[in-house]
This record gives C-alpha cells, structure tokens and sequence, in this order.
C-alpha cells in the first residue's frame, strides 16, 4: 500500500517551547492511524503542521507524494479535517453550510455530493434545519458530511466522537470504517476514547511530550507492557519516563 | 464579588489591546468634540450658505465607518463562530479570501448606504447628489480606505487573535479627529495637521466641503486621496500577508476558534 501521509523529522518550537521535537512517521492509504497522547503532548501541534495552519520549526511533510511547503493549495484540494473545537456557521441551515464548503472546495455537483451524503449519514431530514438548532450528535454528523465533502484522500480527525452518545458514536464509527474501506483513504486518528481507538485503528502511535514514545496495533502494545487493555497501557506510557525516541 | 473584580480585572491586565481600549476612547472623544467645538466657536458663519455640508459630511463618514466594520465583521463572524479554521483550511489563497471579503463589504455598504441617501432629501430637503460626478470618485476612495483599515484590523486579528477585536470597532474613531470630517483642517494644531495630510480622508472631506460650498473641484484633492489610499491598501496587504506567515509561526490559526 502507498504512504500518503509522509511525515519526516517534523520540529515544532514557539519560542524556547519545544512542542514538537523531530517526529516521523507515515500513513498508508486504507489505513486508520491512531494518534494517542496527553494533554500537552503535541498531538494538535501535529494535526495543525498537517493542515498548514502552523508551519514546522524544520522537518518535511509530504501528502500524496507532494510536499506540503509550496503546495498548501492543492494539498488542502485532498484533506479535510474534524473537530469538537471548530464548528459550522449557526445561523445556516445544514445545506446552505453544505454548499459553502462544496464551493470552497471547488466540487462540480454540489447537489449530488451533498444528497450522498445527507444518505449516508442520516442527514436526510436535516437539511433544511439550521445548523446551530441541531444536537451534538447532529452537529456531528453535519460535521462529517463536510469534512467528506471534497472527497478527501486524507481525513484528519480530533476527537471525531466526543461528547455523543454510545449510539451516535457508534454510527460515527461504522461509518468511518465503512468509508475508509469503499474509498482506500488515510484517516489521522487524535482520541481518547481507548475504546475507539483499539477498534479502528491497526497502528498507533503513542506520544508524550513532543515526541512518540512508542507504536504499533493495539494488540502489540497491550502484550508488550503486559496490560488488560489499551487505556492501562496509555496510563502507563503517560506516567513513565519517555521510553522510545 | 471581589473573585468577580478579579475575574475581570485579570482579563484586562493580560491583553494590551484591552488596555488600550480604555484609555482611547475617552481620549478620541475628547479630542474629536474638542475640535469641533472650537471650529463652531471661531467660525459660526463658515457653513451658512451651505446647508447639508454636516450632513453629507456625515453620510460620507458613515460609508467609510459601515465598509470598515463590514469588513471586520465578516472576518470576526468567523472567529465568533467557530468556523475560522474551516475556512483556512479550505483551499483558498490569502488572496481568494481578501477579494470575497472586499466584495461582500461593498455589498453591505451599499445596503446601508442607499437608504440613508434616499432619506435626506424628504427628510431635510437636502441631496448628496449635489457633489455630482465627483460623489463617485469620493466614494470610491472612502471605500478604498475602509476596506484598507479592514484589512489591517484583520492582519491584527490573524497575528494576536480575537483579543484584537476590541481595536477592530474603534479605528475608525481613532482617526476621526485627524480626518477632518465636520471642520477645515486648519482648526488642528499644526502637528496633527501634519499627521492629517499624511491620510485619505483630510482630502476628501476638504473637496466635499469644497464642492459644496464653494461649487469648485479642486482635482489635487481627489488625487492625493487615491495615492494615499494606493499607499495604504498595499501595505494593508503587505501585512495582511506578513500575519498570515506570522500566525502560522506561532500558532495563532490554530487556537482561533477555541
């Protein structure tokens, strides 16, 4: 399988801060890769270096065999990003955010990507309401259909399932897996919900402090630390000196 | 209620911005109503054939008000929703983003613009129609500097976040005293008036006021308030560009929204 995320060395300072301290790593196409860490650890310094809002201290980031530096433009043409933190404009209805974001990203049929997604995440009765009058759960879904919106060949997730119920998060879930496996995309996994983690990701990495601390599936990890699951490894990981560089 | 003191007192104390946003505004107030009291006091008879020159003047002064604060607005509409960083990491060059922005903040201004034009002249028999040809170039250079005071509200906004918005809805009254919008500029003390000549808007109040009092066109006028505006819309983009690099140094696009 390709890699179509490639992150070589990547260095992140603010001022004497060292955010991030000369990480790499890649992600192939059809795959899920966890991203996994305390608070503080640089994973948003990381996800933000993927996007291009923050440009890194040294190190290279390639996608889809182009390098992020000199070609942020037709890069974000290929990702798209989800977070609890950032949200849709409250005073449009679902399909009015659905269109903007089709216009931004330059899609042709507008109305077919958004009525195929609307399908797939159950947003069928929702596109006439106003955004900001939805649930959590909702706002979520309205979320995805725009993260999808462009087609990304690279999702980057934070927290995709945060404070929704087991049901919606769930759905959110199947939905990713389902999606990852028809499209043969990459998926950037921030969470911390162990739990969702062991079940969607194949390989993990573990970060602590600006640098990644340890890696590999789940199944791995839980043997090597010789834990019951992966939130005791993490507990572990995240009290103990870094072990790996 | 002391840990409410505190609360705010805290706030104050960690953003520069803020401080100056309570020192300013009493400050412009003055200054600006301190000139204009002293024009009326010395020149009573300066506007008698003249009725309408305040008014227009007011009109004039509230198109560049309403294209600068549309244009802020439009940017922190993104900021207060949540949706900053969607737009930046939707595919569009800083560019893109400056010429919608500039595009809708001509829009809005105009949907406030013409009512209050259609008004004056039911309302107090006056026509700010009677600049004629040369309304259009007025405008067009009021719009210019609005949306260059915009663009540098916004470059602030990008390179120290929202606390910054406090400066976005006062710079316009930051510059009212010097802009000469209801009196000549000679009322000024001759180091503000040397401050005065150095921006747009002391030329396009004074040919308005010329215009209409004097019915002359003084062109000199209207060409020093487009080469000062070329001046400031470039380096309005300049450091709109700047803080955008800045930004993505230091990580301000990132926690925008949060």
């Amino acid at each position: 399988m390709k890699n179509l995320v490639v992150v070589k060395n990547i260095k992140k300072n603010y001022g004497k801060n060292e955010a991030v301290k000369g990480i790499s790593f890649n992600i192939k196409e059809d795959e899920i890769l966890g991203l996994l860490g305390p608070n503080g650890s640089g994973k948003t310094t990381t996800i933000g270096m993927l996007l291009g809002l923050l440009k890194p201290t040294s190190g290279e980031i390639l996608i889809n065999g182009q390098k992020l530096e000199g070609n942020r433009i037709e890069i974000l043409e290929q990702i798209n990003f989800i977070s609890p933190y950032i949200e849709l404009p409250k005073k449009l209805t679902v399909k009015q955010n659905l269109t903007v974001y089709g216009k931004l990203y330059k899609i042709n049929n507008i109305n077919e990507r958004i009525e195929f997604l609307s399908e797939k995440l159950r947003l069928g009765g929702l596109l006439n309401s106003i955004t900001g009058e939805l649930s959590s759960g909702q706002k979520n879904r309205v979320s995805l259909a725009k993260a999808l919106i462009n087609e990304p060949k690279v999702l980057l997730l934070d927290e995709p399932t945060a404070s929704l119920d087991p049901e919606v998060g769930d759905f959110v879930r199947s939905f990713l897996e389902d999606y990852k496996k028809e499209k043969k995309i990459s998926i950037l996994l921030a969470s911390h919900n162990m739990n969702e983690v062991t079940r969607l990701c194949k390989s993990i990495l573990m970060m602590k402090d600006g640098i990644i601390i340890d890696k590999g599936n789940p199944e791995e990890l839980i043997s090597k630390h010789g834990r019951k699951n992966l939130e005791e490894v993490f507990l572990k990981l995240s009290r103990s000196k870094n072990e790996l560089n | 209620m002391y840990g409410l003191f505190l609360r705010h007192f805290y706030l104050i104390t960690r953003s520069f911005p803020r401080i100056l946003d309570l020192v300013y505004w009493p400050t412009i107030q003055i200054t600006l109503w301190g000139f204009i009291s002293n024009f009326f006091a010395i020149h009573t008879t300066y506007y008698n054939n003249a009725v309408g020159v305040i008014l227009t003047c007011a009109i004039l002064y509230d198109f560049l008000f309403r294209t600068s604060i549309g244009f802020n607005m439009l940017f922190l509409e993104e900021i207060w929703s949540r949706n900053f960083t969607n737009l930046f990491i939707a595919p569009m060059k800083i560019g893109e983003i400056l010429t919608s922005l500039v595009a809708t903040a001509l829009i809005r201004a105009l949907i406030g613009l013409i009512p209050a034009v259609l008004l004056t002249s039911p309302l107090f028999g006056i026509s700010i129609l009677d600049l004629g040809i040369f309304l259009f170039f007025l405008f067009l250079s009021l719009y210019l500097f609005g949306i260059t005071l915009g663009i540098l509200v916004s470059a602030g906004l990008l390179r120290y976040g929202p606390s910054f918005e406090n400066i976005a809805w006062s710079t316009m009254f930051l510059l009212a005293p010097f802009g000469c919008i209801y009196y000549p500029i000679e009322i000024l003390p001759e180091v503000f008036q040397k401050i005065a000549y150095l921006l747009p808007l002391v030329y396009i109040f004074e040919e308005a006021r010329n215009i209409l009092i004097n019915q002359t066109v003084d062109i000199r006028n209207i060409y020093n308030a487009f080469m000062w505006n070329g001046v400031y819309f470039v380096l309005s983009i300049a450091l709109f560009y700047y803080s955008f690099h800045v930004a993505k140094k230091k990580g301000t696009l990132i926690n925008m929204g949060e």
